[in-house]
């Protein structure tokens, strides 16, 4: 359950950057998530439930950008989309490959919103 | 709220004691570090994306997405509302830490190695082994990580290694911040070799840096041969893979060559070490590694 870690980190980050702004809380948060970076989103959606009542984050929009993963083949160089990091190379059956990406753990944005 | 398990109990403290030291020193270890994140301040769109990463004429699909949402940048400029563009991986914290930690190490020109695996694989075997036999050549140092108990950290103690056992209560990983308040009390001297001892775990561990010069993903023959695509990110992220308790090869289904090729297609930089702890054979490969990583 390493989610919860991830989401403890999100929850720190909302809270400095609200603190920073003198905002009142976080409208909306956009996350980039790579396709292997290790994250499950049932697991994510659990975590966030449990952590984030209470906090700045509270009742914020949440928008997830997936990104795919893709492999460079270490063969004939072929760049192709891969769901998990053990996919030959659909051009040469090469297992070898480079992770170009797909790790991708980010907050991307925040929207913050103002005392009134 | 604890922010490595969750806890609010102190029975779940995260707790960091130095063998033979014990003050019952019960410290509930807190990360609350806070970051430098930089971060432009938009108001309104500017919704450009930078990347690391855009090779030869590829572009990510950003929007190849099931994200269920439109974004909805800049509601106007009136309504108290600020866009703030972080760029921020989300792990930032630790991977700073870890950064910090991996200077004061190549600083004291020593060298650290994150041993991960499954529990059961025989990590603290390895480890009491190592200690003995290398106890002429190196100053060796280790921090033990395990939810609970320090009955590693006991055993490591015997080999008259220093040792820090942190016990991470529901966590299930260490993270940079246990690695250096734990390098703290365990003052490590230069040219040593420091072994961390992760938390039994072949999926949590890999996401986190502990600012380490190698990592070491440790397998045993009594595991399935598949472990390495089951769990493919640790051995994704490992830099050595031990295949250790190779005396049991006779006895066990266990196919060396085959957890090496799925293992290769995983990563193929990792390299391969067969060993077994409890017969010796293969350990004088380990050393050889060791020594060679630890030439400065």
């Amino acid at each position: 359950m390493h989610e919860l870690s991830i989401v403890m980190s999100i929850v720190d980050s909302a809270r400095e950057q609200v603190a920073k702004h003198q905002a009142a809380r976080v409208e909306s948060i956009t996350l980039e998530i790579g396709a292997l970076a290790g994250i499950e989103p049932d697991a994510l959606e659990f975590a966030w439930e449990a952590a984030v009542p209470d906090t700045v984050l509270a009742g914020a929009e949440r928008h997830i950008l997936y990104v795919p993963a893709m492999a460079k083949c270490a063969g004939c160089g072929h760049e192709y989309e891969i769901q998990q990091l053990f996919e030959p190379c659909p051009q040469c059956g090469e297992y070898f490959s480079d992770l170009l990406q797909g790790r991708e753990l980010k907050i991307k944005t925040m929207t913050l919103m103002a005392n009134d | 709220m604890c922010s490595t398990c969750g806890c609010n109990q102190p029975s779940d403290a995260v707790t960091i004691t130095l063998i033979g030291e014990e003050l019952n020193a019960q410290e509930h270890h807190h990360h609350h570090e806070h970051g430098h994140g930089h971060d432009h301040h938009h108001h309104g769109h500017g919704h450009h994306h930078t990347h690391a990463h855009d090779h030869g004429g590829h572009h990510h699909h950003h929007s190849h997405s099931h994200s269920h949402h439109e974004h909805e940048h800049g509601h106007g400029h009136s309504h108290g509302k600020t866009v703030v563009e972080l760029e921020q991986d989300i792990l930032q914290q630790n991977n700073l830490l870890a950064e910090r930690n991996r200077g004061f190490l190549e600083a004291k020109n020593i060298l650290a190695l994150n041993l991960v695996s499954s529990p059961g694989s025989g990590k603290t075997s390895l480890l009491e082994r190592t200690l003995k036999d290398l106890r002429e050549e190196f100053s060796c140092y280790v921090i033990e990580g395990d939810q609970q108990t320090s009955n590693d950290a006991n055993r490591i103690a015997a080999t008259g290694a220093p040792v820090v056992q942190i016990n991470t209560g529901k966590g299930c990983h260490l993270d940079s911040d246990m690695v250096n308040k734990a390098l703290k009390k365990l003052r490590p001297t230069d040219g040593a070799l420091l072994f961390i001892e992760n938390v039994g775990n072949l999926v949590c561990p890999s996401l986190f840096d502990l600012g380490e010069g190698a990592r070491v993903v440790i397998i045993s023959v009594t595991e399935g041969d598949d472990k390495p695509i089951k769990y493919p990110d640790m051995f994704y992220s490992s830099d050595l893979c031990i295949i250790n308790k190779t005396d049991l090869l006779p006895y066990v289904q266990f196919d060396v060559e085959k957890t090496k090729e799925y293992a290769l297609r995983v990563n193929h930089h990792l390299k391969f070490i067969e060993l077994s702890a409890t017969s010796g054979e293969g350990m004088e490969q380990w050393y050889e590694w060791l020594r060679e990583k630890a030439s400065p």
